[in-house]
């Protein structure tokens, strides 16, 4: 019965932040913390007690399920499941939301109770995501996460949000209905093959489909997470999103709605339809390697901070994509770690700009420069958050982005090769943004309040956690692990003779079946 | 003793943590005991170390200490972890030793900056990150220290970050040696996907036992890797920042852009010697790379006019040598030159940071001039330091350990007369454009007055310095003076020696008489031309063909201006000209047909009862027509 | 007794029915726009009884019928629409009620 709590304690507090509002803007602020504070607490507890098992690796990686039936005429249940990596993501957007309430403290003075009411429903509904394994339930809150999001953008963001918002609804709502087909498709053709009609993931699991209808479904189902995470055809709505979300918008979007798509990526493209996804590997792949090079030539480019720190989004996110295409555990554990550091990073980068727009009253690059000398504090957290995306080492980027590319050069090496250009291009921009905001001339003759204490505290809590990813992701990989290698367990026994995902014919080492379960290199 | 060797980095890092949370709030003087201080703690931990694993070596001659694993996913188990060898110990003490040198100097140098303990806090983290760097125990560790440094040396060229040029040659810094660090980086992939470890001992062992000499795989994987030493240690074709990196202050230059972690890319060929022994011909390209820089930076310092600048490229180019020295196969050799080049090149980049400094920031040498009487200490030290730089015989220890890299590069098994060559006219070089700095700076009229005389810590550091520049070159001396081989033999435990070809072997003591000849004949030409006749000098300067090449060479052989057009440039262009994302349009059609269409639908809503009418009267003909004739 | 040829009464038929759908059309007027509602109506009464004849059978005048009952129906309530139209417009334009244009 845990499992339903934790979504439950969200909706709660959300409910309760709304109805407080009509006492004073204070109450929603301090219900939203308190209800995010314990919920932090009580996972913390749950992760430390149960963190033994995780090198017990015979155990089930599942360490909590819950089902209960719900709409069982047609085989909809209400089936909640955590492992690992749910864990850790979860835990990472309670984290993000704690931020996202301490640094909307004074920023948001209208309709308190209303945006906090969002945020947790955000807060609520992503991790709904993150629990269900009953499909129909993961689609569900696949779409209920965009309505607080669009209440948050279109009520709290800045000149341009109406556009922003429907551009943002239109995308994900679209890519979602297409993710509806390939999960009614997939339930149509289980049905038809055994007789059973449901949306359990576990039954699921293994579905015999024809072609190329197989190979359609996982396609409509890509595109829906593509459109998520970013990948870079589809990534034009996440500029305009972040852009024109408030702060603690920005921090959701970046922190939490695009590890949605690489979490259902891993957890339900891979393995529904191991086949297909493999034969679509070295076209995923190339969209990632254009992801990293493009989101960050594009980045390069632009004048609004915002903006800029948007497209690297896209650029890291192109590491994650390659990371989980590449289906090995080196590089699948590399992108969970980028999807964590990277929600940390980019919302620690967020919060510096809000922090920077409510002191400057500008996003714009040009008016800004030489704030190091009345910032440094500032400066100096900006500094890490800069170089953790320019993927420096000892910072928990870099462990995500070396093991990936690891474990891509092991299925192909032009993409490795290709793929670390991104290292370069990413100092290009890190560079510029420290340049651009805070080296040079100071033109416009800024003096400005340093960090505040809760502004200080923000950054403190999140810097150490990217030092922590850096120096000792360990404990993060050992969360992670059963998960992956049960992800690549359900793909293999799925298929048995899978084609490998190479793209190139240069192949240093013998792969057996290519989705190893990962025995390493030799000798 | 030994396990005391987690301390030496470690304590850096403190002081840098230290200085980054408390340091805007503390004294000047607490902040240069604090940034001092914790380099020579390491300094000193240091010298207990080397003693301790001097007089009772451990086993294996190597002490690895493992802190913890720093990442674990099946197989690839990198540790927190430092190993000690005679290498990597040399390396910790030149390091630990000549920063702390230059962190005393420092002290005096920058009190009167602003941001003194933002300074130290950035050479605390370097001097850190460094001696992780040569302390690594695996590839990635050793990747760690090496971005760690490259960071500081970005952060601290754009230390004065109020002027866009400094801010300009930081980035330049950081991202040309980024190139070569994604090389390394694919390196790394290469060998952990076919050695399954990054662990360096295990990496050279295996790669000896798999891979043949010459095979694919060993070239490929040693290539990546020489990508990565020529980006940080400024060879050819990434030389270019290195000139520009002299934005930064005095000790920078002195601590990073010449002892310490420009030459980290030596450090990495010379650690994984093996991988460069199995792949001849990037072996050959090595020293190639060497020999080229060597020559082309010497050019280019013949014709600077910024004192820094000078040492700049005489820095490039005496790493040429190392690398020289790497690519011939003389693995100590390049070591020692890396010890005595440190000592020296760090002493006259302190000395020219004085005279900088009295001359009120002026770089300029040829607005100098009869220092000598002014500034006499500053003189004295600049001259062993000029000395030893242009290899003056038997006294300086640079004639050592060059003329050592000179005869190893005739005389062993890859060696050519070629290369001896190259190396000997880069050495002619060397005096000339050295003493050129000596006479215009510290003889002639004195044209300013001198407006600061250095204390006690910086004339301490300069002392200090001055006597090891003099006397370190006495741990390695040729068989006819001495055949001392304290130091070849320290290192033969981690580097194999330099094998000889007996034919050649003989021809030494003509050889070093050559070099010994060559560098007297090039300060001799140094004074001609720029003491007792500058004006010959400035008409040939001035000469149609000596125009051309004063252009070319003063600009560094015009790479700069390649690098912009081909890569620079282009890449601006491309990102500001696609800022709105062409990608976008696609949707904004998506959008503008949606609209069009939406036009034109509502034109029929006109409003207009008899309109609809006629729509239902023509629907309606149209459907009977369809069911009659259909 | 001579019987009239069915097509011609289905052609008087058609002719009156285009007649009133022609005034329908172009008429401005909403009350002559009524009376040519009224016209094609009746031409599809007529049409019927035409039909009904010729099989031998009530239905059509059944069917005329019910369009009497529908047409008077229909007249009471366009000719309050037009009353209304006139007191609200001060016209019988049909143009002028133009307001839900898209």
């Amino acid at each position: 019965m845990i499992l339903p709590w934790i979504i439950i304690i969200l909706v709660i507090g959300g409910t309760l932040a709304w109805i407080a509002g009509r006492f004073g803007p204070h109450w929603p602020r301090w219900i939203s913390l308190a209800t995010l504070g314990i919920h932090f607490g009580f996972l913390l507890y749950l992760w430390i007690q149960n963190y033994s098992i995780f090198t017990l690796t015979t155990r089930s990686p599942w360490f909590a399920l819950f089902d209960i039936p719900w709409i069982s005429q047609i085989g909809i249940s209400f089936s909640l499941g955590m492992d690992g990596l749910s864990l850790l993501l979860i835990l990472l957007i309670n984290l993000l939301g704690i931020m996202a309430v301490a640094c909307s403290w004074n920023a948001i003075k209208d309709r308190v109770g209303f945006f906090h009411f969002n945020l947790m429903w955000i807060l609520a509904s992503i991790t709904g995501v993150f629990l269900a394994l009953d499909l129909f339930l993961f689609y569900f809150f696949w779409e209920l996460m965009l309505v607080p999001l669009y209440f948050l953008i279109g009520i709290w963001g800045y000149e341009n949000r109406i556009y922003a918002t429907i551009k943002f609804f239109i995308f994900t709502q679209v890519s979602g209905l297409f993710m509806l087909l390939g999960i009614l498709g997939l339930y149509f053709v289980h049905g038809a093959n055994t007789g059973v009609y449901t949306f359990s993931y576990f039954q699921l699991l293994g579905t015999k489909l024809p072609q190329p209808l197989g190979f359609l479904l996982m396609l409509g189902m890509f595109l829906a997470f593509a459109v998520k995470l970013p990948v870079v055809p589809f990534h034009t709505w996440l500029p305009d999103a972040h852009t024109e979300a408030p702060t603690a918008g920005s921090v959701d979007l970046a922190g939490l709605v695009l590890k949605v798509g690489a979490y259902g990526m891993i957890r339900f493209l891979i393995p529904l339809f191991p086949k297909d996804s493999l034969s679509f590997a070295p076209i995923a792949m190339a969209l990632g390697i254009i992801g990293i090079l493009y989101g960050a030539i594009v980045a390069f480019g632009q004048t609004d901070l915002k903006r800029l720190i948007a497209y690297t989004s896209i650029s890291h996110m192109g590491f994650v994509i390659l990371g989980i295409f590449a289906w090995n555990t080196i590089a699948l554990q590399g992108a969970i770690i980028i999807m964590i550091a990277h929600g940390i990073s980019t919302s620690g980068l967020f919060i510096m700009v809000g922090d920077l727009m409510s002191r400057l009253h500008t996003r714009d690059f040009r008016r800004m420069g030489g704030l190091w000398s009345t910032l440094p504090r500032m400066g100096g957290a900006a500094m890490v958050f800069t170089l953790a995306s320019l993927g420096l080492p000892g910072l928990g980027n870099f462990v995500g982005e070396f093991l990936v590319l690891l474990g891509v050069y092991r299925v192909s090496i032009p993409a490795a090769a290709l793929a670390t250009l991104g290292f370069i291009v990413a100092t290009i921009y890190s560079l510029w943004i420290i340049q651009g905001a805070f080296h040079g001339r100071n033109t416009e003759g800024w003096k400005l309040q340093d960090m505040s204490s809760r502004e200080a505290a923000i950054m403190t809590t999140l810097i150490a956690v990217i030092l922590w990813l850096g120096i000792y992701p360990q404990t993060v990989l050992n969360t992670s692990l059963p998960a992956v290698e049960a992800m690549q367990k359900y793909a293999i026994e799925t298929q048995q003779t899978i084609v490998s995902p190479q793209i190139s014919p240069a192949q240093p080492l013998p792969i057996e079946g290519s989705i190893t379960i990962n025995t390493g290199g030799k000798p | 003793m030994l396990g005391l060797l987690w301390l030496i980095p470690v304590i850096p890092l403190i002081g840098f943590i230290l200085l980054a949370i408390i340091g805007p709030r503390l004294s000047r003087t607490a902040v240069a005991i604090i940034g001092v201080g914790s380099v020579g703690i390491s300094a000193i931990l240091a010298i207990l170390v080397a003693i301790s694993f001097i007089s009772s070596p451990p086993a294996g001659n190597a002490f690895t200490q493992t802190l913890w694993t720093w990442i674990n996913v099946t197989n690839f188990n990198p540790g927190i972890s430092f190993y000690l060898d005679s290498l990597s110990m040399i390396m910790v003490l030149v390091v630990t030793f000549v920063g702390f040198v230059i962190h005393l100097y420092s002290a005096e140098h920058m009190l009167h900056q602003e941001g003194y303990s933002r300074f130290f806090a950035y050479m605390n983290l370097f001097v850190g990150s460094m001696l992780i760097l040569v302390l690594a125990n695996n590839l990635l560790l050793l990747y760690l220290g090496w971005e760690g440094v490259g960071l500081c040396s970005y952060l601290l060229i754009g230390f004065w970050y109020t002027n866009p040029a400094n801010g300009r040659a930081a980035r330049k810094a950081f991202i040309v040696t980024r190139v070569g660090d994604a090389a390394m980086a694919i390196g790394l992939f290469l060998l952990f996907n076919n050695l399954a470890t990054l662990n360096i001992q295990d990496v050279m062992q295996r790669a000896a036992q798999t891979w043949q000499i010459g095979s694919p795989l060993a070239v490929t994987a040693a290539a990546l890797l020489l990508g990565g030493a020529v980006g940080k240690s400024a060879q050819l074709p990434l030389q270019t920042w290195l000139p520009d990196a002299m934005a930064g202050p005095s000790p920078v230059s002195a601590l990073i852009h010449a002892a310490t972690m420009v030459t980290a890319g030596v450090y990495l060929i010379a650690r994984t010697h093996v991988l460069f022994s199995l792949a001849p011909s990037v072996q050959l390209a090595v020293a190639i790379v060497g020999a080229a820089t060597l020559l082309l930076a010497g050019f280019s310092a013949l014709t600077q006019w910024d004192i820094k600048r000078v040492l700049a490229y005489s820095t490039i180019s005496q790493i040429g040598y190392m690398f020289l020295a790497l690519g011939v196969g003389a693995w100590s050799a390049a070591i020692f030159h890396f010890m005595t080049h440190a000592f020296f090149k760090a002493l006259l980049f302190l000395a020219a940071g004085v005279v900088i400094d009295a001359m009120n920031d002026e770089h300029n040498m040829f607005k100098m001039g009869g220092l000598r009487t002014q500034l006499p200490l500053t003189f004295w030290t600049f001259l062993i330091g000029s000395s030893a730089l242009s290899a003056l015989p038997l006294i300086t220890s640079g004639f050592y350990s060059k003329d050592l890299i000179l005869f190893d590069a005739y005389a062993s098994p890859s060696g050519s007369t070629w290369l001896w060559l190259a190396g000997l006219v880069g050495a002619f070089l060397t005096s000339i454009y050295t003493f050129r700095m000596v006479f215009l700076t510290f003889f002639g009229k004195p044209k300013t007055k001198a407006v600061y005389q250095p204390g006690s810590r910086i004339n301490l550091a300069l002392i200090v310095l001055a006597a090891f520049a003099l006397l370190i070159g006495f741990l390695e001396t040729p068989s006819f003076l001495g055949n001392i081989n304290v130091l070849g033999n320290f290192l033969s435990a981690s580097l194999p020696a330099t094998s000889i070809l007996p034919q050649r072997a003989g021809s030494e003591g003509i050889l070093e008489l050559v070099s010994a000849v060559i560098s007297l004949v090039g300060i001799y030409l140094a004074y001609l031309l720029f003491l007792r006749v500058p004006k010959t000098t400035e008409a040939m300067v001035q000469s149609p063909v000596g125009a051309v090449l004063h252009r070319y060479w003063f600009s560094g052989w015009g790479f700069d201006w390649l690098y912009d057009t081909v890569l620079v440039r282009p890449f601006v262009w491309m990102a500001n000209s696609n800022k709105n994302d062409f990608i976008d349009l696609l949707y904004k059609g998506i959008i503008r047909l949606n609209e069009a269409l939406h036009r034109v639908l509502s034109n029929t809503e006109n409003g207009l009862v008899r309109w609809y009418a006629t729509g239902i009267a023509i629907g309606a003909v149209i459907i009977i027509a369809i069911v009659v004739f259909l | 007794m001579a019987t009239i040829p069915v097509e011609y009464g289905l052609f008087l038929a058609i002719i009156l029915f285009s007649l009133g759908l022609v005034g329908v059309l172009i008429r401005r007027n909403v009350v002559f726009i009524l009376l040519s509602v009224e016209i094609m109506l009746n031409a599809a009464g007529l049409g019927f009884v035409i039909a009904g004849s010729h099989w031998g059978q009530a239905d059509g005048q059944i069917m005329f019928i019910f369009i009497l009952t529908m047409a008077s129906a229909e007249v009471s309530v366009g000719l309050a629409l037009a009353i209304q139209l006139y007191h609200r417009l001060k016209t019988l334009d049909t143009n002028s009620i133009s307001k839900m244009r898209g």
